[in-house]
């Protein structure tokens, strides 16, 4: 069956302030955002992207602030009235209706004929991989399967934006992986925009086109998955893409082409970072762990000495705890089997260190 | 836990009996027994010898004993709508929690702790002839004579009301702020308005909470007897069965008539809730099975 083509947004542009009674949840958080995008945002539990969502789909009013969706302003707007789908953690099926009903259900409020609607839920049913289940009710379908209805639910109506919050946090390990390609094969056949909300890196990554890391309310970075991947602004973004090890290290020299040469801890570290720092500047030096290489010459510039302390077995590969010579834990991942108590040389490869300012500063770009 | 049936019990068994027999003997002696004995006494009236259904052809052959049924229902069954339908307006705009809930809450609740009879007499203080309220109107010059809302049809339905609003409010507003909010969101986006939300997905996942307070309401409205008496007319327009059973019983001393009339208020209490369950079971055939949380 060919599958339908979606008329999308262009751009979608926003700030927004939201307070719940004393608590701020959204500081001013300010967004521009290209149409037929997959957006994601990143974030921890209470970070507000979720309220952010909300906000976008007119479901919570902002306390201050505007919403504009291709030179339009929404934000007065009630939800009905926005033409967005919404796909939620839980599923939010109605209960009390068949599959065919729930997937109907905008459709018959838009009074169109039973026969385009049977044939549009049919469509979406093939879509999702859920042909013949049109007669079943949400409490006979598994997680996954009610999770592919209430997109289906909201992809029948063809919707201009696309917003889905956490839709695969109720999910299993496996199906999620599952599903996270069917969503990114949707989105892409469809021609849809899509603000997607997650607090799991992985699916932040392998989804967007374009990463929104939040915290606390504020917009801490966002960049291209790439971007967000390779060059996290500050510690917390760092943390959150898979860094593990954090080094505080003082600036000794800076070279062209953003490198720096930094010590602290008894050691020599050379790297690169975004930022600008003056020698003498505290800065903390991270590396993720499966960037590390075990073995070489100590000699080597970011080489160091160090002592295996645990070995845990992933499968392909070993995550090791090693301690350093100089002092300090470093994480590690390898295909080296290693066994603990032994000695080994660590390399740090210069280009795949990065500098960051210290915490306090916070470090927003 | 499956057992083969010739097992001799176990201690646990023995244990959970024993754990069980003292409600168990309560429920027989204070419920059961009283109960079974009703019964049994109606069908032996006084002035004949053992078995006569003498009591309840009497009732429905005398009109004075027969039209306190249709006044019964006439009470019940607007009251019960009234009670229902108001609550649930206050339970569903309530139930997202409002500005001041606790207090508003403790409000609408206080009633219930406070009985029927100081409540009564509250009533006939305040809405009574010489009540506050008629002064008020009076003293404004709003009307010319003072409303009659005492003694009669309408200070019942006040009484009533007062009583069953708090306890009913409370229940549907736990149960439709049980329903996960965002069913509502996503038909919100679906294009729905709040109108269309309520008609079509909140009040069929509301329904099996409605039943219950329609059921429970009305049992209570129908067994209504203080009330009755004190701010009705119990010899007139608001005798009701619960007064007639009353009267056999303790003006005529006939205990037998009246186990008989209280047998038969059970009885259309019974059918009340029969239709409830009836119309119930139609609405909702779908909405038990399965709700979206999980």
């Amino acid at each position: 069956m060919k599958e339908p083509r979606c008329e999308t947004i262009d751009s979608l542009r926003f700030r927004i302030t939201k307070r719940f009674g004393a608590k701020t949840v959204l500081r001013d958080f300010a967004l521009e955002v290209r149409g037929k995008q997959f957006i994601t945002f990143l974030g921890p539990s209470g970070c507000g992207k979720s309220t952010s969502l909300n906000i976008v789909a007119g479901l919570i009013p902002p306390t201050t602030g505007e919403v504009w969706i291709d030179g339009e302003r929404i934000d007065h707007l009630p939800p009905e009235k926005r033409g967005f789908g919404m796909v939620f953690q839980n599923y939010a099926l109605f209960p009390h209706m068949t599959v065919f009903a729930n997937i109907a259900f905008g459709l018959q409020l838009q009074r169109r004929p039973a026969a385009e609607i049977a044939e549009r839920v049919q469509q979406m049913l093939d879509l999702v991989q859920l042909l013949g289940y049109e007669g079943r009710y949400p409490g006979q379908l598994s997680g996954g399967q009610q999770q592919r209805i209430a997109i289906a639910r909201a992809l029948v109506l063809c919707p201009r934006l696309m917003l889905l919050d956490e839709p695969l946090s109720n999910l299993d390990a496996k199906l999620r992986v599952e599903m996270r390609a069917e969503i990114k094969r949707l989105h892409t056949n469809l021609g849809l925009t899509s603000i997607y909300v997650t607090h799991d890196q992985v699916e932040a990554l392998s989804l967007s086109d374009w990463v929104v890391v939040m915290r606390e309310g504020l917009l801490i970075q966002e960049g291209t998955p790439q971007e967000i991947h390779d060059q996290p602004v500050n510690i917390f973004v760092a943390d959150f893409m898979g860094f593990r090890n954090f080094f505080p290290t003082q600036v000794v020299a800076v070279g062209p082409d953003r490198d720096v040469e930094a010590a602290g801890n008894g050691m020599k570290i050379r790297g690169k970072t975004r930022h600008t720092f003056a020698p003498g500047a505290s800065v903390v030096a991270a590396i993720r762990p499966n960037d590390v290489m075990v073995g070489g010459d100590a000699a080597n510039p970011n080489a160091f000495r160090a002592k295996v302390d645990i070995v845990e077995y992933l499968g392909r590969e070993d995550e090791v705890i090693v301690t350093l010579e100089a002092g300090g834990r470093l994480w590690v991942q390898t295909a080296a089997r290693l066994t603990p108590g032994e000695n080994v040389t660590v390399v740090l490869p210069p280009e795949r260190v990065i500098f960051l300012p210290p915490e306090e500063d916070g470090g927003t770009v | 836990m499956k057992r083969p049936r010739t097992s001799e019990p176990s201690e646990l068994d023995l244990l959970a009996i024993a754990c069980l027999l003292p409600s168990f003997l309560y429920v027989l002696v204070m419920f059961v027994y009283p109960f079974l004995y009703g019964i049994y006494l109606s069908v032996h009236p006084l002035k004949i010898d053992g078995f006569s259904l003498a009591n309840y052809i009497a009732f429905f052959t005398d009109q004075y004993q027969y039209k306190t049924v249709g006044i019964t229902f006439r009470l019940a069954v607007p009251n019960t709508i009234v009670v229902v339908a108001i609550s649930l307006l206050f339970a569903y705009n309530m139930r997202r929690g409002i500005w001041l809930e606790r207090t508003i809450t403790t409000i609408l609740v206080l009633p219930i702790s406070l009985g029927v009879i100081l409540l009564s007499q509250g009533i006939l203080g305040f809405y009574g002839g010489k009540g506050w309220l008629n002064q008020l109107i009076l003293g404004l010059g709003l009307l010319e004579d003072s409303l009659v809302l005492t003694h009669n049809f309408t200070g019942v339905m006040l009484s009533l009301f007062m009583q069953q609003f708090p306890f009913c409010f409370l229940m549907l507003l736990g149960y439709i702020s049980g329903i996960d909010p965002s069913i509502e969101n996503s038909a919100r986006t679906l294009g729905a308005n709040p109108w269309t939300v309520f008609r079509r997905v909140m009040l069929p996942l509301i329904a099996p909470g409605l039943a219950i307070a329609f059921a429970l309401v009305f049992v209570m409205s129908f067994g209504t007897f203080a009330s009755a008496i004190m701010l009705g007319q119990p010899s007139g327009s608001t005798r009701t069965i619960a007064i007639a059973a009353y009267a056999q019983a303790f003006e005529m001393f006939d205990m037998p008539y009246a186990s008989a009339i209280a047998v038969i208020m059970g009885l259309f209490q019974l059918a009340g809730l029969l239709v409830i369950i009836l119309l119930r079971r139609r609405m909702v055939t779908a909405a038990t099975m399965g709700v979206g949380k999980r």
